[in-house]
């Protein structure tokens, strides 16, 4: 009881105190620590569905007419959510280390890219952008495109495992990035380095501001990418998968085609991130190949280890909370030092100002987040949210 | 009429060992054993068997059709199940879950039906989990359901290794050392198990067994592979007599001469 009052008040006080403190990222931060909450505590389902519901569909968007900004945070970590998803039925389930995922990614944004933006001319003529609507059935071909780039990586990886499934995988995933910057001559196809810009945005039914539109859009996908992925892990694919990790050989005697189940496992995979691929061209309005670059590859990996490998609210939660610590706490933090640091503040008798620039707070980011990484895999190598095992009654179900 | 199960002269090399060596073995029903000193061959028999390794030479077949070539998950799938020497359960699966994905050859339900979760699904769902439950109380793993296999004692994980590999409706058994490490007392009543799946499901069953007393009560026949080679087959009480069998056993008298591929 009284934890079904601590969650319930907890999203009230710190959404309202959000209101009141609308430029304050300590309060944010609490509102998304009262949100955990309800979706950790045990409390009854309904509750807590009630609770998540009215804080993502009322609650973020009312913020984020206070401030725009976190309106991008939430769409960020959306976008997010579904990429560890994803990755989560790669790694987590198959158990097969994929360090090259971002390359999905990357296809479905340039799927869009290209044909959403004045590029397509280049390539094909005239007649582009394609109309804004187009972005919808394009959801579907990023899907299409990066499924099959998913079974062409899977193709020649699949007598690998481990370390060397993980060097190739990485390979790939930079094969795609130099492509990508290099596809300007002799076709232009990617335009390079340069990338592509202005990618059309989506018309959206909502008469509300664009962002939180979007913020909305990005919702819906996120929960059809977390209905198919409960479907998928709670089937005899998604058992076949989990087989396949905890020992190969054992699957396939047991009657598991390997073959078809790796494909299945990163087209999967590959889809997911195809999609959001799309949603995030779309957002950026540019791309280039920068934003498709081994360390992101890396940061949704993380994102996978740190919630729990193979668990779905861990994946949630990992991806959650590796990009607000990343847009937010340790840009906040290093914004906070480099303030110290310009007021001249004294600490331990050593004045701030005098730190050299090769010092400066904002270097600090990567290495909180690398420090942060490494505490939680020394106390905690299991995640935030382990895979718990499904409990069945079983007979009279 | 064809034999359930043939293998004609398998020979199987790894680099200058021969490790089965022109064995032919046919099986229509009821129990047979596979016995032999360590090193034998006789787990490399079981994986030519179940298409682990491709044999060099010699065929197998299985009612009639030839398996050489064929991927371990179709064979089970034609009705050819195992289990380990060494146990491979799924350590991090529930035992239940383990069951299921025994029964992975034998569903034949789609990715549309997982992603929509119609009525078929449901109710096929349904019927696996009840047949999961029916197969672990069948081998005394009733309350068990929900525990990580990696939790089992060892006994029960052994049982539940028989149980997945029941999962996948196999007209051919093939069990590595069921009853190693369990005592005498659980041998037995596995063995008595045994015999009644055999009697119930139609079940032919090779095993690959150490525990003499075990063999001699359960087996209908008994095959001794030593060096790779066949040196004798037969009833188990002829087998005992064979004047090789005892020698591959004890060594030859006043003999310490090396053979070759020893």
């Amino acid at each position: 009881m009284s934890r079904m009052l601590a969650a319930v008040a907890g999203v009230a006080l710190t959404s309202g105190a959000v209101a009141l403190f609308p430029r304050s990222i300590l309060v944010f931060l609490l509102f998304q620590g009262s949100l955990l909450y309800a979706y950790v505590a045990p409390i009854p389902g309904r509750l807590r569905a009630a609770l998540i519901g009215v804080s993502l569909l009322v609650l973020m968007p009312v913020i984020g007419t206070y401030n725009g900004y976190y309106m991008e945070v939430a769409t960020q970590v959306g976008i997010f959510v579904a990429l560890a998803l994803g990755l989560n039925i790669v790694v987590g389930l198959a158990g097969l280390l994929d360090l090259g995922y971002v390359a999905f990614f990357a296809v479905g944004a340039y799927s869009w890219a290209i044909f959403g933006s004045p590029h397509g001319n280049v390539l094909f003529g005239g007649g582009f952008p394609l109309p804004a609507w187009w972005f919808y059935p394009f959801l579907v071909v990023g899907l299409v495109v990066a499924a099959g780039t998913g079974i062409l990586l899977g193709l020649p990886v699949l007598r690998l495992r481990g370390d060397y499934l993980a060097i190739v995988t990485l390979g790939f995933g930079e094969v795609i990035r130099v492509l990508a910057n290099n596809l300007d001559k002799p076709i232009n196809v990617t335009n390079g380095p340069r990338g592509i810009t202005p990618i059309s945005r989506p018309p959206l039914p909502l008469e509300v501001s664009y962002s939180i539109g979007f913020y909305f859009l990005v919702l819906l996908i996120v929960v059809v990418v977390i209905l198919v992925n409960r479907r998928l892990e709670d089937s005899h694919i998604g058992r076949a998968w989990e087989a396949m990790r905890e020992d190969q050989l054992a699957a396939q005697v047991m009657g598991v085609p390997l073959v078809r189940a790796k494909l299945l496992a990163f087209a999967c995979g590959a889809s997911f991130a195809g999609v959001m691929g799309v949603v995030f061209s779309a957002k950026q309005v540019f791309i280039n190949p920068e934003s498709f670059t081994f360390l992101e590859s890396i940061g949704v990996l993380a994102m996978v280890i740190l919630g729990g490998m193979g668990s779905i609210p861990g994946a949630i939660v990992g991806a959650t909370v590796v990009t607000v610590l990343n847009l937010q706490v340790l840009k906040g933090l290093s914004l906070w030092l480099n303030e110290l640091k310009n007021a001249g503040v004294t600490i331990l008798g050593y004045n701030l100002a005098g730190l050299p620039t090769q010092l400066e707070p904002a270097k600090y980011e990567r290495m909180i987040f690398g420090l942060i990484l490494v505490l939680m895999m020394i106390f905690r190598p299991q995640g935030i949210f382990p895979a718990r095992r499904r409990q069945r009654e079983l007979g009279d179900r | 009429m064809t034999a359930l199960f043939a293998a004609e002269s398998v020979t199987k090399h790894f680099g200058g060992l021969t490790a089965v060596n022109k064995v032919t073995f046919t099986l229509d029903d009821g129990i047979a054993s596979i016995i032999g000193p360590n090193g034998a061959g006789k787990t490399t028999l079981f994986n030519v068997f179940t298409g682990l390794y491709r044999p060099d030479e010699g065929s197998v077949s299985f009612r009639g059709q030839p398996l050489v070539g064929l991927r371990p998950d179709e064979i089970t799938a034609l009705g050819i199940c195992r289990t380990f020497q060494n146990i491979r359960l799924f350590a991090n699966m529930t035992a239940a879950e383990n069951v299921l994905v025994g029964m992975h050859a034998r569903i034949r339900l789609g990715l549309y039906d997982v992603l929509t979760r119609g009525p078929r699904f449901t109710a096929a769902e349904h019927g696996l989990w009840q047949r999961a439950a029916a197969l672990l109380e069948r081998v005394g793993l009733r309350g068990k359901a929900n525990d990580v296999a990696r939790n089992l004692p060892y006994g029960e994980q052994r049982r539940l290794e028989l149980a997945r590999a029941l999962a996948s409706e196999p007209s051919l058994l093939l069990l590595d050392e069921p009853t190693a490490g369990m005592t005498q007392a659980e041998a037995v009543t596995l063995m008595a198990l045994l015999r009644r799946l055999v009697g119930e499901l139609q079940l032919a069953i090779v095993l690959i067994e150490h525990n003499m007393r075990v063999v001699m009560e359960v087996s209908d026949r008994v095959t001794v592979l030593d060096h790779g080679e066949k040196i004798a087959e037969g009833p188990p009480r002829d087998v005992q007599a064979d004047a090789r069998v005892i020698e591959a056993y004890l060594g030859r008298r006043a003999s310490s001469a090396p053979r070759a591929g020893a």
